[in-house]
């Protein structure tokens, strides 16, 4: 028998086109949370960098804005500093627990409501509706030939399509930089130009992101599905096609027949209506698989059909495994939303948030820092005394200038000095910080003539005490001899 | 051997590869078609590279690209547009006394950041980073000024540099070589040796005679060096009652420095730096420690 060598190493394609979903419309109970999530995330990501909140004279009045050319953060009345980052760290951290917790409870329901993704593919699939139609309608238009109609059809939605992206990619930038002023100067041309390059960028990520690229982000780009798998457990509350009651799925005349020789018969009719309605066009019936975002439009297109057809609804719902083979044995369904791990869960996300509360309720309005110079480690004066050199860096805060004395303790006798502080009649240095400024101050210790130095090293505490706050700044260092 | 090239696997519907490994045969998972599109755009990105910017290299050159971009250029350009930011910024420094730049803050604290770049660029490899000197080259930050050390004294130094054969007003003087020359004997500079030591507190050798030192001392060197031994910056000669030494306050180093005399040099930086550059490397030195 002679094979060829084409036939033994067909191994069928190796890349395929995507196919193309078309999520037919819907309504319904998860529907309706969905346009309200949708409304929620996109006015907070509109309105937010237009409300003002202010901050004294000194400082922009933006609640939320990220200033990079000043290295500052704002978001009401926090104001974070470079050095302060840990705070993201923190947000984070409570990001990814709550995303645990999430999971935990309703498995990917980030993912199927709150998402960017989600969210700007919702927005770009409704623009499509109107002017394309609906899920048949789209196909059919697929179908055609270049009429003028569809020529228009076509153009009217990218248009839109691109201004929604623009005004996407032109949003972001808000956060930069003061918002009012930005709009201005955007469509008067007198942005900087960095701002239209990333405005540009943003537009051409959402516009392909959300009207093309799609699902294949959910399935083939994001990495949270594959983590997701691995944290999910038996009592998640995941969509799910209750095979129990659907299976065997058969036509109404049918399952009516079968009841009649008393044969089994399933609740579902295989209408198709879950995959019709579904935005990343997966058949629930398969069970959990990656291209469920968990977003329940697939409940609301079965309720309706049960309900059409006079059957109890919810034979896809937020449902468990473990409550299938409960069903089996017939016993009552159990929802576990309160169990261990979500308890630690929630407690991680109280502790983190609770100690970032804490630092952030006591954190000073100025801070100290010192650096003791290496080269000279100390010098020996013409005098003939030692003298150590310090970098110290004053931080303020603040929206006023303070006012900082400078002095040291554990080394009785020495001089202080520094050609940045004002020397204070008793041996102490001042210090004047402009607002919301740090300040690097040279300062030289010096003992007095033929002091002699027990020690080769002795500790020295720089205290400097911000005169209107009274705020007390402490930093250890060392004094070196020889 | 398959003859069925093309398998379909019953549980999930899919082809497989045809792969098989003790029974489990592999399922093909297509790519998505636009995967495919970015590695071939990756490659086309990889040709407008090669046309644009300095790709392939030839036998003694290299092909330039359309753009004719080169990094150095890109450098030079980078160092100009940080020139032109500083001149707008050193312009104060410009016209400001030295005085005026250490009494405002502001002056001060960019004079203190371009003179410590400077001083980095320019003085280090003799003065030390921080400006602690080493033998022969003098600590500035021990307040013990051969040529003074005030504002405007580390500014005429740095300017005019110290017996700089190309500059006039350099600062210059002269300390004979009193061993070489035959101005005194090797036991007469032991002796004063002794005493310049005792000058400054340390212990004299054993059996040297003290008076004879201190005698030649007022002989040769009190003319410049001062009747009790603390110089004149007028005329750069060193205090030699300081516990700081220059080269050295062993009795050999002592006795080097008066038997060959050491006289050396530093250049002058007026030739070479801007009048800025040089009016924040005097804040900055001033700063170090030692300024009066």
């Amino acid at each position: 028998m002679s094979i060829s060598a084409e036939e033994i190493y067909d191994d069928g394609p190796l890349y395929e086109a995507a196919k193309k979903v078309y999520p037919q419309k819907i309504t319904g109970t998860y529907r309706r949370l969905k346009w309200i999530v949708l409304w929620i995330a996109l006015g907070v990501y509109y309105v937010l960098p237009f409300i003002r909140w202010s901050r004294g004279p000194n400082l922009p009045d933006q609640a939320v804005l990220a200033d990079i050319a000043h290295s500052r953060f704002y978001f009401f009345f926090i104001q974070i500093w470079p050095q302060e980052v840990y705070y993201f760290t923190g947000l984070l951290i409570i990001a990814a627990l709550a995303l645990f917790l999430s999971n935990a409870l309703f498995g990917r329901v980030w993912c199927g409501y709150a998402c960017p993704q989600t969210v700007w593919t919702d927005l770009f699939f409704w623009v499509e509706r109107q002017i394309e139609g609906d899920r048949r309608a789209r196909m059919l238009l697929d179908e055609q030939p270049w009429t003028a109609g569809k020529i228009i059809k076509r153009a009217a939605k990218h248009a839109i399509w691109i201004l929604i992206a623009l005004a996407t990619g032109g949003a972001a930038m808000l956060y930069f930089v003061d918002a009012p002023t930005l709009v201005r100067d955007f469509f008067t041309l007198r942005a900087p130009a960095l701002a239209y390059i990333w405005a540009g960028i943003l537009t051409f990520t959402t516009y392909s992101l959300a009207g093309f690229m799609r699902e294949q982000v959910c399935v083939y780009m994001c990495p949270w599905p594959r983590i997701q798998a691995a944290l999910t457990d038996n009592d998640a509350l995941n969509v799910t096609y209750r095979v129990d009651r659907g299976e065997p799925r058969m036509s109404v005349k049918e399952a009516a027949r079968a009841q009649a020789k008393h044969e089994p018969a399933g609740e579902c009719v295989d209408c198709l209506q879950c995959i019709a309605v579904c935005p990343t066009g997966v058949d629930i019936r398969k069970g959990p698989q990656l291209g469920c975002i968990n977003c329940g439009l697939c409940i609301d297109a079965c309720d309706t059909v049960m309900t059409k057809i006079k059957r109890p609804t919810r034979l896809i719902a937020y449902d468990n495994d473990e409550n299938r083979e409960r069903r089996k044995r017939g016993e009552k369904e159990v929802y576990h939303l309160v169990r261990p791990r979500t308890i630690m869960y929630a407690a991680l996300i109280a502790l983190v948030a609770g100690i970032m509360l804490y630092v952030l309720t006591t954190r000073a309005n100025s801070h100290l820092s010192v650096l003791h110079l290496r080269a000279p480690l100390f010098t020996q004066t013409a005098e003939g005394g030692v003298r150590n050199g310090y970098t110290l860096r004053f931080s303020n805060k603040l929206s006023d200038p303070a006012d900082f004395t400078l002095e040291v303790s554990g080394m009785p006798g020495v001089a202080l000095s520094s050609v940045v502080a004002k020397p204070l009649s008793d041996g102490r240095l001042g210090v004047r910080l402009d607002p919301d400024s740090t300040l690097e101050v040279p300062v030289y210790v010096t003992t007095a003539p033929d002091v002699n130095l027990t020690a080769s090293s002795t500790p020295i505490t720089f205290i400097a005490v911000d005169a209107k706050t009274g705020e007390r700044n402490v930093v250890v260092d060392h004094f070196f001899g020889p | 051997m398959s003859t069925d090239p093309v398998q379909v696997d019953k549980v999930s519907g899919q082809t497989t590869t045809g792969h098989e490994w003790d029974g489990i045969r592999e399922l093909n998972t297509p790519l998505p078609r636009w995967w495919l599109w970015i590695f071939y755009a990756s490659i086309a990105f990889a040709f407008g590279y090669w046309i644009f910017y300095p790709s392939w290299p030839l036998a003694s050159n290299f092909v330039p690209g359309v753009l004719g971009h080169t990094n150095r250029a890109a450098v030079l350009a980078d160092v100009a547009f940080s020139n032109q930011v500083r001149k707008e910024m050193t312009a104060d420094l410009q016209k400001a006394t030295l005085q005026q730049i250490a009494d405002s803050p502001k002056m001060l604290e960019l004079a203190l950041a371009q003179g410590k770049a400077a001083f980095g660029d320019n003085c280090s490899p003799c003065h030390g980073s921080g400006g602690q000197g080493q033998k022969g080259y003098p600590n500035l930050t021990a307040g013990r000024w051969l040529w003074g050390g005030t504002l405007d004294q580390i500014q005429t130094t740095i300017t005019h540099g110290i017996r700089a054969p190309n500059d006039v007003d350099t600062r210059s003087s002269m300390m004979p070589a009193f061993g070489k020359d035959g101005i005194l004997t090797a036991a007469q500079i032991q002796q004063v040796a002794n005493y310049v030591r005792a000058l400054d507190g340390l212990e004299p050798e054993q059996g040297v005679d003290l008076a004879a030192g201190k005698q030649i001392f007022a002989d040769n060197c009190a003319a410049c060096h001062g009747d009790d031994g603390k110089g004149n910056i007028d005329m750069g000669s060193a205090n030699l009652t300081t516990k700081v030494w220059l080269y050295g306050n062993d009795i050999n180093d002592l006795i080097t420095t008066i038997t060959y005399a050491r006289n050396s040099t530093m250049p002058a930086w007026g030739q070479r730096l801007d009048p800025e550059t040089i009016k924040s490397l005097a804040v900055y030195v001033h700063s170090l420690g030692g300024g009066k």
